[in-house]
């Protein structure tokens, strides 16, 4: 079983839901992230989704693009981000790892090799933003063979049928983007999320992580009410900018930051 | 090429033109291109529907353009002759606007009451706008921070035609960066949003139906030439940024063994010193903005800035059937540099007083050396695609001259 699954597996048995924090990789240069990944999952993480960073973050808003400019500017790139998944490996063994990006660096690195070097440094899934199941024949299979999980976007937009297809082609979880726009948006709603997840489940025993618009601990709390996981990106992404000076300081930010959502989601007062 | 293509077989159902194009773009979108998809094949062949388009273009846009044979310019060039396909006496001043006109049609059929699109030199932006003004539409254009510096005039003119423009400051501030930011419009406003992509680039069905609406070019130019030159052209030339006009130009005569067809990219400062905006000559495949094509790229996957005179053209990726039609041979695609061009601008303006835009330029300059190996017994159309007054600030600033 793959660590997504045994994860999910374990906070299921404990009543949990899972706690499911975004970095950009790199952000704001190379040498700062593996510490972070660590200082979050001290805060209860329970997944860690790492940003690819890229040229063109045409799904994202200004947090992210910022943070992919920082990051591209230190000298990022997908194989040095592989790196340090290797690197976390080394004191952590548990915590799934899922690389979220666009497609045009894994395309640059070649499928094959992108899969082995994932399975090699111990990357669990991979989110790639612009890949919908139509256009995954090259990689599914690939990654499929290898027990990597692909982990696809459904949205506000997505038709039921559509739903059905997803929910096919995903494994691991799947991801609900809770609004209509671009990463760090606006807040979500609670309500119609719900409605949603509920169309959803009839098509999937995936579990289903919601992001975009989680902004604090409030917002978490609302979403673990209803879905699987609570994606948390843009509002940690915006503590390493306001920190891109000092990123020593950034990891106790962060750690701030998601212990209060954990805290908020495991109903601890 | 050893099997003839089937030119009209393409794209495939999903969008592909062989393993180019397709559809690369977050979920969000999705249902809105496969409305998209599904308006467009019931509208494109409904006879109502292309009424109105030809309504327009005849009485709206000023069409047919001409063909115009460039005589005095054929005889200092010396070879073969040189005909211009005029799409620069379009109303708006380039061909953009016979594919905003269909967009346009498109949307009101959607119902949608907001308009947006990215802008490189704004001739899209302007087209975009008008069709906007014309239909009550709200538009908003993106265009990138420098280009809103470099045309200045354009952006002036959406504005007079109540357009919003939004400078955009992020990456690399041409027209990819616009393409993003129009994309992050479009996700967000997805409900009342139509979002008029102005080349034939983009996820599907856009490249395939900016190529339909464009095609008009081709059409036109195919007749004219068997009326007025009593034949087929031997060779068809225009600039390619991503590649709306030449495929205009080139899709009506794809089937022509007879003629040969040469996509000019813009050689900036000379391929060799990585200063350009040339994807098919030194690019490799790869997927952006919606497609998989050839694209301007590091070693690493991300996107490198491009650099050309003409905003028009200063795009690191190309149209996915220009991709597919380089593969297979068929179109020639070549490259001229910044100074060639600019020498092509001043060359036309004085011969035959034609002010052509920088990015039609390029066609012309490359079309002048191909002429000069020709004899005079063969025929060249040059696709003039658009004017160049709104490149007038351009020019003179390399003239050290402050207008």
């Amino acid at each position: 079983m793959s660590r997504i699954a045994v994860r999910f597996q374990q906070l299921a048995s404990a009543g949990r839901k899972a706690l499911i924090p975004f970095i950009t990789a790199g952000d704001p240069a190379p040498e700062h992230t593996v510490g972070y990944m660590h200082a979050l999952v001290e805060a209860g993480a329970d997944i860690i989704e790492l940003g690819v960073p890229f040229s063109d973050p045409m799904a994202d808003g200004p947090v992210i693009q910022l943070a992919c400019e920082r990051s591209l500017a230190a000298g990022t790139s997908l194989n040095k981000v592989l790196a340090m998944v290797a690197e976390f490996r080394q004191q952590n063994n548990d915590t799934p790892v899922v690389l979220m990006g666009y497609l045009n660096p894994v395309e640059a690195m070649g499928y094959e090799v992108f899969a082995d070097r994932c399975v090699e440094v111990g990357v669990d899934g991979v989110l790639l933003v612009d890949l919908p199941p139509e256009e995954s024949q090259l990689v599914a299979p690939l990654f499929r063979e290898r027990s990597l999980d692909l982990v696809f976007l459904i949205a506000p937009t997505t038709t039921e049928a559509r739903i059905a297809k997803i929910a096919a082609a995903g494994s691991g979880y799947l991801y609900y983007v809770s609004l209509k726009g671009v990463t760090g948006a606006a807040t979500l709603d609670a309500a119609s999320v719900a409605a949603k997840l509920d169309t959803i489940r009839k098509h999937t025993q995936l579990p289903i992580g919601v992001g975009f618009g989680i902004k604090d601990a409030d917002s978490a709390r609302s979403v673990s009410a209803i879905a699987d996981g609570v994606v948390v990106g843009s509002a940690l992404v915006q503590r390493i900018a306001d920190n891109a000076d000092a990123p020593e300081k950034v990891a106790e930010q962060l750690k701030a930051v998601l212990s209060a959502m954990r805290n908020a989601m495991d109903g601890v007062q | 090429m050893s099997e003839r293509p089937d030119f009209s077989a393409v794209p495939d159902q999903g969008g592909h033109f062989g393993p180019y194009g397709g559809r690369f773009v977050s979920e969000t979108l999705m249902a809105a291109l496969e409305e998209l998809e599904a308006i467009y094949a019931q509208l494109k062949d409904d006879p109502k529907f292309q009424a109105d388009f030809d309504y327009d273009m005849a009485h709206y846009v000023g069409r047919p353009s001409p063909l115009y044979f460039a005589e005095r310019w054929t005889k200092k060039v010396g070879g073969a002759q040189i005909w211009l396909k005029r799409e620069d006496l379009n109303h708006t001043g380039a061909h953009k606007v016979n594919n905003t006109i269909g967009q346009a049609l498109l949307a009101k059929h959607t119902g949608k009451t907001r308009v947006i699109a990215e802008t490189g030199a704004g001739q899209h932006g302007v087209a975009t706008a008008t069709v906007a003004a014309r239909l009550g539409l709200k538009c908003v254009v993106y265009m990138g921070a420098d280009d809103v510096q470099r045309q200045k005039l354009n952006v002036y003119r959406m504005k007079l035609l109540g357009a919003e423009v939004v400078p955009v400051t992020s990456g690399s501030r041409t027209l990819k960066d616009a393409m993003n930011e129009a994309m992050r419009d479009w996700v967000t406003n997805v409900d009342d949003t139509f979002y008029i992509i102005g080349t034939v680039a983009g996820p599907h069905p856009y490249p395939m139906l900016v190529r339909d609406f464009q095609c008009i070019i081709g059409r036109e130019a195919r007749e004219q030439s068997l009326k007025q030159a009593n034949k087929l052209p031997d060779a068809l030339v225009a600039c390619v940024g991503g590649g709306s006009n030449a495929i205009g130009l080139f899709h009506p005569f794809l089937e022509d063994e007879s003629v040969s067809m040469y996509g000019v990219e813009a050689g900036g400062d000379g391929v060799e010193t990585g200063r350009h905006a040339a994807p098919l000559a030194v690019g490799r495949p790869g997927v952006l903005h919606g497609n998989r094509t050839y694209l301007m790229e590091s070693d690493d996957g991300q996107i490198i800035e491009t650099h050309s005179v003409s905003a028009g053209l200063d795009y690191p990726g190309v149209g996915p059937e220009h991709a597919w039609l380089k593969d297979i041979g068929r179109v020639n695609y070549v490259s001229v540099t910044d100074d060639e061009a600019l020498k092509a601008f001043r060359e036309l303006t004085l011969v035959e007083g034609i002010m052509p835009a920088l990015e039609s330029s390029h066609a012309l300059a490359y079309a002048e050396k191909l002429a000069k190996k020709m004899s005079s017994d063969k025929m060249i159309v040059i696709n003039l695609s658009g004017r160049g007054d709104k490149d007038i600030h351009t020019v003179a600033a390399l003239d050290n001259i402050q207008i």
